[in-house]
C-alpha cells in the first residue's frame, strides 16, 4: 500500500499528541517551550501534506509563514524565561505560584 | 522506496519526540527535538517541499535549537528536582493526550478525505513560492516582516537590565 494523505495526517496527529503529552508532564519551563515547538511542527505537517495532495502551494507558504512566527516566539518566549529565572530563580512551574492565594 | 522512507522518519521524528518528553536532561532533550526536527524535514522532502525542509532545520537546526541549548547553559542546572514528574500528573496527562490523539486519528480515519494519490508533478520551486509570496500574500510578508520587528524589540527589552530591579539570589 502507498503513503497517502491519511498517514501523512495521522503522523501529524501523533507528534502532536506526543507534544501535548509533554506539555501537560512536563515540570520545567523549557521543556514545556520544546514540547509545544513539537506540536507547531506537528499541524505544519499535516498543512503540507494538505497541500500536496491538494496540488497547490498554498499550504506550503502557510508553513513559511508559520515558521517565520516560531522563530520570534522562541525569542520572545526564552527571554521572557531567562527573566523569570533572573527575578525569581527558577523556571519550575511548581515553584511559580505567585498568584497562589 | 518511498513508503519505507517514510517510515524511517515518522520512527525518527515521534520516536525523538517521546525521548523530549521522556527525557530528565535538559540538554539531551534538546538534542532529541534536533532529531525530532530532522525527521520532519525528511518528511517535507518526501513530500516534495524541500525549499521547506531546508528552512526548516536553517531555523530550528540553526537558530532555535542552538538557542534553547544556549538558554539551558544560562540556567542553574541544580534547579532540577529529584522526581521530574508527578504521578497523578503523568496518568492524568497520558490519558488526556492518548484522547486528544486518538480524537484526530479517527477524525482523520472516518473523515470524508480523497484517498486519491497525489500528482505526479508538483511545481515548489523557488520561483513558485517568490510568485505567492510578492502577489497574493503580500500583506501577510509585510505583516510577519513587522512582526519580527516587534519580536526583536520585545527581547531586548526583556533581557535588559533596569536600574534598581534587584536579581533573585
Amino acid at each position: 500500500m502507498n503513503v497517502g494523505l491519511n498517514e501523512y495526517l495521522i503522523l501529524s496527529a501523533l507528534l502532536f499528541a506526543v507534544g501535548f503529552l509533554g506539555v501537560l508532564v512536563r515540570k520545567n519551563t523549557l521543556v514545556i517551550y520544546m514540547c509545544l515547538e513539537l506540536m507547531l511542527v506537528a499541524s505544519t505537517i499535516a498543512l503540507v501534506a494538505f497541500s500536496r495532495f491538494n496540488g497547490t502551494l498554498d499550504g506550503n507558504v502557510f508553513v513559511f509563514f508559520i515558521l517565520t512566527v516560531a522563530a520570534a516566539e522562541v525569542a520572545v518566549g526564552l527571554a521572557i524565561i531567562v527573566a523569570l529565572f533572573r527575578k525569581r530563580g527558577t523556571v519550575q512551574v511548581e515553584e511559580l505560584n505567585a498568584l497562589k492565594n | 522506496m518511498e513508503n519505507s522512507l517514510f517510515y524511517l522518519f515518522s520512527a525518527l521524528t515521534v520516536g525523538s519526540a517521546l525521548a523530549v518528553v521522556l527525557h530528565k536532561n535538559t540538554v539531551n532533550a534538546a538534542v532529541c527535538l534536533l532529531l525530532s526536527l530532522l525527521g520532519v524535514a525528511g518528511i517535507f522532502a518526501l513530500l516534495d517541499a524541500l525549499l521547506l525542509s531546508v528552512l526548516l532545520i536553517l531555523v530550528y537546526a540553526g537558530a532555535v535549537v542552538a538557542l534553547f541549548l544556549f538558554i539551558v547553559m544560562l540556567l542553574k542546572p541544580q534547579t532540577e528536582p529529584k522526581k521530574a514528574y508527578k504521578k497523578a500528573s503523568v496518568v492524568a496527562g497520558t490519558m488526556g493526550a492518548a484522547l486528544l490523539g486518538l480524537g484526530l486519528c479517527s477524525f482523520v480515519t472516518r473523515g470524508q478525505f480523497s484517498t486519491a494519490p497525489a500528482a505526479e508533478v508538483f511545481h515548489a520551486g523557488l520561483k513558485d513560492y517568490g510568485a505567492m509570496l510578492f502577489t497574493t500574500y503580500l500583506l501577510p510578508v509585510q505583516v510577519v516582516g513587522f512582526l519580527l520587528l516587534i519580536a526583536m524589540l520585545g527581547v531586548i527589552v526583556l533581557s535588559k537590565k533596569f536600574e534598581g530591579q534587584e536579581d533573585a539570589k
